[in-house]
């Protein structure tokens, strides 16, 4: 247990330093992207070239309509292993996967006369993993950085609380521990209801969110929503690199065709849908 | 010359008194929030930024709107502004004071506020906020003592003080422009995305800045003698109205840019600062701030036009009152509508509207009487100094 702490630690330092190393270097050495810099060539729509690993999901959205209550199983798997509260009140709300209406998580398309099935949908949001996330740059003390895998993460002991961050983030992907998320309510339950002691905890006053379960990917396994969804309906969310064109989600993106949430604003999420 | 600020009639220990209260009823309030977490605040996951930020952001301008009095003395050898000069050094010095406390007040981990140090990020626009108001605090208490120790020893300010004065000028555009580009570098927030944000800043610090500084400066006349002069005050009133007429005019460029282009990311928050907008998922209208943005237009252009007419009619009475109409309309639009407006609607079109809570209002307070309270030490000080070399003159 503790073992496995340690090792996230030093993973998280790791690549802290490397997230400063790439700064210090330039764009160049940006591993997943030199896209993270440079202006896009034709537009925001544009994506770079692919260079290293960038990670991504593909959402069907169907398998979820079809399957009601997998969206929720997949919230509850990622954010019990992850310790995130529940404080049960939207102002202190902190969550990393979650669902909304197509208007809501698609605010840019049309959803004139869409038929219902679309319209009462529940869309899973979470993290883009953005290959051009714009807190990154925000971030006034480099918390917020990416790995090498095209994964944006977040130091929770660096952060200094300032939520510039989530004042840039686009998606409202990111959520502010308002109060300890290791206390109790006023009846006495813990706001983290089982307490998962193979993941840290967050202490207050510090921003967090997906991680694309960096420390599971690591070892070549899918992330846990993923992983959770696919037991219930195969492919309903597919894990791999985007920029492999031999993998399976590669071929996936250019066999079906898939959207992206507010891609006009040119931080390529990588983060597909299929409607 | 410090130990002048000691002496005082009951008026200045009332004050200051009254000050110390609120002061001490914010520090309570501050540790209500620092055990708690900022929870104690109305911010939550969609409106992460309330009063703390826009207080600052508010303040950055009434620190950089010390340089229409400075750059016209300075610069333009301008003899009328002598005497109010250090006023508007001063002023930014209690402004900036203000602004970093605002700022501490708001981080969720205050202890580790050092770590924007040991990690430096110059992609980061916060990176050089932090040095721009650092420097420019570090500025003004420079060239404020030097020029206020000369005068007191009766002696023109030394030579090597000048370029750090004539520093100081571009020093307080970039300070106000800085904190602009915070907002208008982020995509996704259309309401801040604009060009003309920095500008539009700078128009509104330039107008309530000034403002500010006649309304003290008129309560000195009355309180402490200390006479402004009425060339100076004319030529304020020119500065103040041509600034707040430049804030209008940006501002009417964002509407027309809005309503013209009929992109809905650019309506959005117009609507609901000025008319209300309904969240669509809920069918709820959310106009919190309607009332006073509606206010904000309304003493703008009132407060404006009773300035032209009180340097008419040479009346004090109306130039106060024209002044406060506009400094209370620009901490409407600024130190309220800007960053409250920009985080509506949320990411995903949801509208969540804010409220401070007692806990909040009680630390802006709190920050705000400390900012008086130094401000006031330091308008002593200069009355003092400007009396003794004035006795001083007499006497040769």
């Amino acid at each position: 247990m503790d073992n496995t702490r340690r090792k996230f630690l030093k993973l998280a330092g790791l690549t802290a330093a490397a997230g400063v190393g790439t700064t210090l270097l330039g764009s160049k050495a940006m591993a997943s992207g030199g896209g993270g810099h440079a202006a896009p060539a034709h537009g925001g729509h544009a994506e770079v070239a692919p260079t290293g690993t960038r990670y991504g999901i593909v959402i069907d959205t169907g398998k979820f309509h079809d399957n009601p209550g997998l969206a929720q199983k997949c919230q509850d798997v990622c954010h019990s292993y992850h310790n995130v509260p529940d404080f049960g009140n939207p102002k202190d709300e902190i969550k990393w996967i979650w669902t909304d209406k197509f208007a809501n998580v698609f605010p840019e398309h049309s959803h004139y006369r869409r038929d219902e099935r679309l319209l009462s949908m529940d869309i899973i949001a979470m993290c883009n993993h953005c290959d051009n996330p714009p807190y990154v740059k925000a971030c006034p003390t480099q918390a917020t950085f990416k790995n090498a895998d095209g994964a944006v993460m977040m130091d929770f002991h660096r952060c200094i609380g300032c939520r510039f961050c989530m004042a840039a983030c686009p998606y409202g992907a990111r959520s502010f521990n308002w109060r300890s998320p290791r206390g109790v309510d006023k009846e006495g339950h813990p706001f983290i209801k089982k307490y998962n002691q193979r993941f840290p905890s967050r202490m207050r006053g510090v921003v967090e969110k997906c991680s694309l379960c960096s420390w599971r990917t690591k070892k070549g396994k899918d992330p846990l929503c993923v992983e959770e969804a696919c037991k219930t309906a195969s492919d309903a969310m597919i894990f791999g690199d985007l920029n492999d064109k031999n993998s399976k989600i590669a071929k996936l993106l250019s066999s079906k065709f898939t959207i992206q949430r507010k891609p006009a604003l040119g931080t390529h999420p990588s983060i597909f849908y299929i409607i | 010359m410090v130990e002048k600020i000691l002496k005082g009639n009951g008026l200045y220990w009332g004050w200051l008194s009254l000050l110390l209260m609120i002061m001490g009823a914010g520090a309570v309030s501050y540790l209500v929030q620092f055990n708690y977490g900022l929870g104690a605040t109305g911010m939550s996951r969609d409106v992460t930024w309330g009063i703390y930020i826009s207080q600052f952001t508010f303040l950055v301008g009434v620190a950089a709107g010390g340089l229409m009095l400075v750059l016209p003395y300075y610069l333009h050898d301008y003899k009328s502004f002598g005497r109010i000069t250090i006023l508007g050094e001063f002023m930014a010095i209690a402004a900036i004071v203000m602004c970093l406390m605002f700022i501490i007040a708001d981080l969720g981990q205050p202890m580790r506020a050092t770590n924007v140090l040991l990690h430096p990020s110059p992609r980061s626009m916060l990176f050089y906020d932090m040095i721009v108001l650092n420097g420019y605090l570090f500025l003004n208490v420079l060239c404020g003592a030097v020029v206020l120790v000369s005068e007191y020893k009766g002696i023109k300010y030394p030579n090597w003080i000048k370029p750090f004065i004539y520093l100081s000028i571009p020093w307080a555009i970039s300070i106000h422009t800085v904190t602009a580009f915070l907002y208008s570098g982020l995509a996704g927030r259309h309401f801040w995305l604009t060009a003309v944000l920095a500008p539009r800043f700078l128009a509104s610090a330039f107008a309530a800045g000034p403002a500010l500084l006649l309304i003290i400066a008129l309560i000195m006349e009355r309180t402490a003698g200390f006479d402004v002069g009425r060339t100076a005050k004319n030529k304020l009133v020119t500065i103040i109205g041509y600034a707040a007429i430049l804030n209008f005019f940006l501002l009417g460029c964002e509407i027309f840019t809005g309503y013209y282009s009929n992109m809905p990311g650019h309506m959005h928050t117009l609507d609901y600062l000025f008319f209300g907008l309904v969240d669509h998922s809920t069918g709820i209208m959310h106009n919190n701030l309607v009332p006073f943005m509606r206010a904000f237009v309304v003493m703008g252009f009132a407060g404006i036009a009773l300035l032209f007419i009180s340097r008419k009619a040479k009346s004090d009475a109306m130039l106060g009152t024209a002044c406060v109409l506009i400094f209370v309309a620009f901490w409407i639009d600024k130190g309220l509508g800007l960053v409250l407006g920009g985080f509506v609607p949320s990411p995903m079109e949801h509208v969540v509207e804010y409220v401070p809570t007692v806990v909040e209002i009680g630390v802006a307070l709190g920050v705000w009487a400390t900012g008086f309270f130094v401000l006031t030490l330091l308008y002593k000080l200069v009355v003092v100094v400007k009396r003794r070399s004035e006795d001083l003159l007499e006497i040769n």
